[in-house]
């Protein structure tokens, strides 16, 4: 078979955009994850609750109207789990957390349907959907809108966390709770607050991805495809997860290129897991991430 | 049950592990496995026996799983996956081969604990949470392979049909036939898991899941005893598929998906962590929760839905209370129903006094 540069291209563009939308995904978890050592299994379920939000705040009227009542309720809802879900389950094994998430995504994934029925409903950006011509390559507006997003937002937390206060103590919190406390940290605070920023930031990956496919329940299984981003760019990396993002995006879409004709499809939903089992076999912690794993 | 302790004195650690810890309780054993040997078949109908049949099916799956998770302090996401290796390598072996249910169920079992601790295999560098995403990745990976491998999945489908088991040549067809088949499985399950658990190997298990470190150090071949975990919780695991083929007369893939192993997890964090009775009582709920939920909203639910609308909101129901059950189990009764049901027995222990 020739070697079609322009189909390469094209994969490997597409593969690019898709990642950082996921990045964006993967920043909420990583957030999380940084702040409090706990994980959140629902981050899909997250994402969908803000799109339907976004959809049902502005009634699908206005689109800014929407994203605000998206952003601000995603953010207040996660802040009130916060208080009462996760704090009673501090210093509990990690197996609690897991599962409570777990529960919490059940719960997200059957109350939604249940108040608003089972139609999928369509966010318009409020950009054209002409597709933009680049020399060969057909760039989804859409898409490009996503990846500026998450670009933006992930600058944005890099700075946070290095350079401002609140990202600093958060920082503290993070890595060791009791002398955080010593200094001075209100630890219960910040819990709160990275929930909440956590929120806010499904909030946005919410409506981005769903202007794309759309909400419905469906929205919420791109949860699973955070877990490859954020294992191989380390789970408490921000950098990590952008470059997690990009490659995972990247490896789906050659993969399902190259690959869907032979297999029958589905490549896309396969080759990032044998890609996440493969760096956990031979460096677990990702990328990025800091090695505190205990070996056992 | 209600026994009353007087006059019991254990002088050594072994009749302290006694399978049975008081002499009555072989009475109280005897009386439940009759109920549940000669009067059930006899007393209840196809329908109330055909939720048995399930719930059976769901304890071996959960006791397997507490095994690993309650016993072991090793999460699994992927324990439907487990049970669709079992399933397949069942209904593969019956309809090629023609084998007996005799040979095909230890086959599958065996084929999911060699599966199953292949993907435990990480768990010797991993734990907690990475280890969740590792099985969450196998659960994923096996589904998709089942899926898209037609000389496993038997064609576009997906699904096999399978012969109903036969007992010397005699079809077991009829809900009270195959309650029969369930039953001597389950019985023996729940007997093998008790006596696992006090054995060497389940303290083995306990000491890794209190303090891997120490376990090290007191000689316990962490490497072994965790790859055992997973190959004997597997094991069940595959004997849980197998069963419900037999019982479904079909493999499908689609009865074991992510959703399924996340039942299954729910299922023991409801009942109670590390205990065999915990995963019985967790089976049962988990089973009877649709049953029940569908009952109570065709009761009440006419007062807000429609009846077309009831169809399509029962399942969203039981998802929703379902979560609920696992994030309130978990943050108020982390020991779940077998603490109740410790708390109901002792206070009638003990009756009249308080303590």
């Amino acid at each position: 078979m020739d070697f079609d540069f322009t189909f390469f291209a094209l994969l490997m563009t597409n593969g690019v955009l898709i990642g950082l939308m996921y990045s964006l995904i993967a920043l909420g978890f990583v957030l999380v994850y940084k702040a409090t050592d706990a994980i959140n299994f629902a981050q899909g379920e997250f994402v969908m609750m803000a799109g339907y939000l976004a959809v049902l705040g502005a009634f699908g009227v206005n689109f800014w109207l929407g994203l605000i009542v998206s952003v601000l309720g995603m953010a207040a809802f996660g802040f009130v789990l916060e208080r009462v879900m996760l704090r009673p389950l501090i210093g509990r094994p990690v197996v609690a957390v897991i599962m409570a998430t777990i529960g919490l995504a059940a719960v997200l994934r059957g109350i939604w349907p249940m108040l608003v029925g089972v139609d999928t409903y369509n966010i318009t950006l409020p950009i054209s959907d002409e597709p933009i011509e680049l020399g060969p390559l057909l760039l989804q507006p859409v898409q490009l809108f996503g990846a500026g997003v998450a670009l933006a937002f992930l600058a944005g937390f890099t700075w946070f966390f290095l350079k401002s206060r609140m990202g600093v103590a958060m920082r503290a919190v993070a890595d060791n709770q009791q002398v955080a406390m010593a200094m001075g940290i209100n630890v219960e605070r910040y819990f709160a607050l990275a929930w909440a920023m956590a929120g806010l930031v499904a909030a946005l990956g919410g409506v981005v991805w769903s202007s794309m496919l759309g909400v419905d329940t469906h929205l919420a299984l791109i949860g699973l495809k955070v877990f490859p981003v954020v294992i191989l760019g380390g789970l408490d990396s921000i950098v990590g997860a952008i470059v997690g993002g990009l490659i995972i995006g990247v490896v789906e879409s050659v993969a399902a290129g190259y690959l869907d004709p032979y297999v029958g499809g589905g490549t896309k939903d396969f080759a990032p897991y044998v890609l996440m089992i493969l760096v956990l076999m031979f460096k677990p912690y990702g990328i990025f991430g800091k090695r505190k794993i205990e070996r056992v | 049950m209600f026994h009353r302790e007087s006059g019991v004195f254990k002088t050594s650690y072994r009749g302290d592990m006694a399978l049975y810890p008081l002499p009555i309780a072989k009475w109280t054993v005897g009386i439940i496995a009759a109920i549940f040997i000669v009067v059930a078949p006899l007393a209840l109908d196809d329908y109330y026996l055909s939720i048995l049949n399930l719930i059976m099916i769901a304890c071996v799956g959960a006791i397997g799983l507490n095994i690993l998770v309650g016993y072991t302090g090793q999460i699994s996401i992927g324990h439907a996956a487990f049970m669709s290796v079992g399933a397949y390598t069942a209904a593969n072996l019956a309809t090629k081969l023609g084998w007996d249910f005799w040979l095909t169920l230890p086959a599958g079992g065996l084929m999911a604990a060699a599966i199953g601790a292949l993907v435990g295999v990480p768990s010797l560098r991993i734990k907690g949470l990475y280890l969740a995403i590792a099985t969450l990745a196998g659960q994923l990976i096996i589904e998709w392979t089942i899926n898209h491998v037609p000389a496993i999945s038997g064609g576009t489908q997906a699904s096999i049909e399978v012969p109903k088991p036969a007992l010397f040549g005699y079809e077991l067809k009829s809900q009270g036939e195959l309650y029969g088949f369930l039953l001597f499985f389950t019985i023996i399950a729940i007997v093998g898991a008790l006596n696992l658990v006090r054995s060497r190997i389940g303290r083995a298990f306990v000491a890794i899941r209190d303090q891997d470190i120490a376990a090290e150090i007191i000689g316990i071949s962490i490497f072994r005893y965790k790859l055992l975990a997973f190959a004997i919780s597997s094991f069940y695991a595959g004997v849980t598929g197998v069963l419900y083929t037999y019982y479904l007369g079909i493999a499908n893939y689609e009865q074991f998906q992510l959703v399924t192993s996340i039942d299954y997890l729910a299922m023991i964090i409801i009942g109670g962590l590390g205990s065999i009775l915990g995963s019985i009582f967790g089976a049962v709920f988990i089973t009877l929760l649709p049953t029940f939920l569908r009952n109570f909203m065709e009761s009440f639910g006419g007062l807000f839905f429609t009846d077309a609308e009831l169809a399509t909101v029962v399942p969203y129901l039981r998802l929703t209370v379902f979560g609920l059950l696992i994030i309130f189990f978990l943050v108020v009764e982390p020991e779940g129903l077998n603490r109740l049901w410790r708390n109901i027995r002792n206070y009638f222990r003990v009756w009249p006094f308080s303590y």
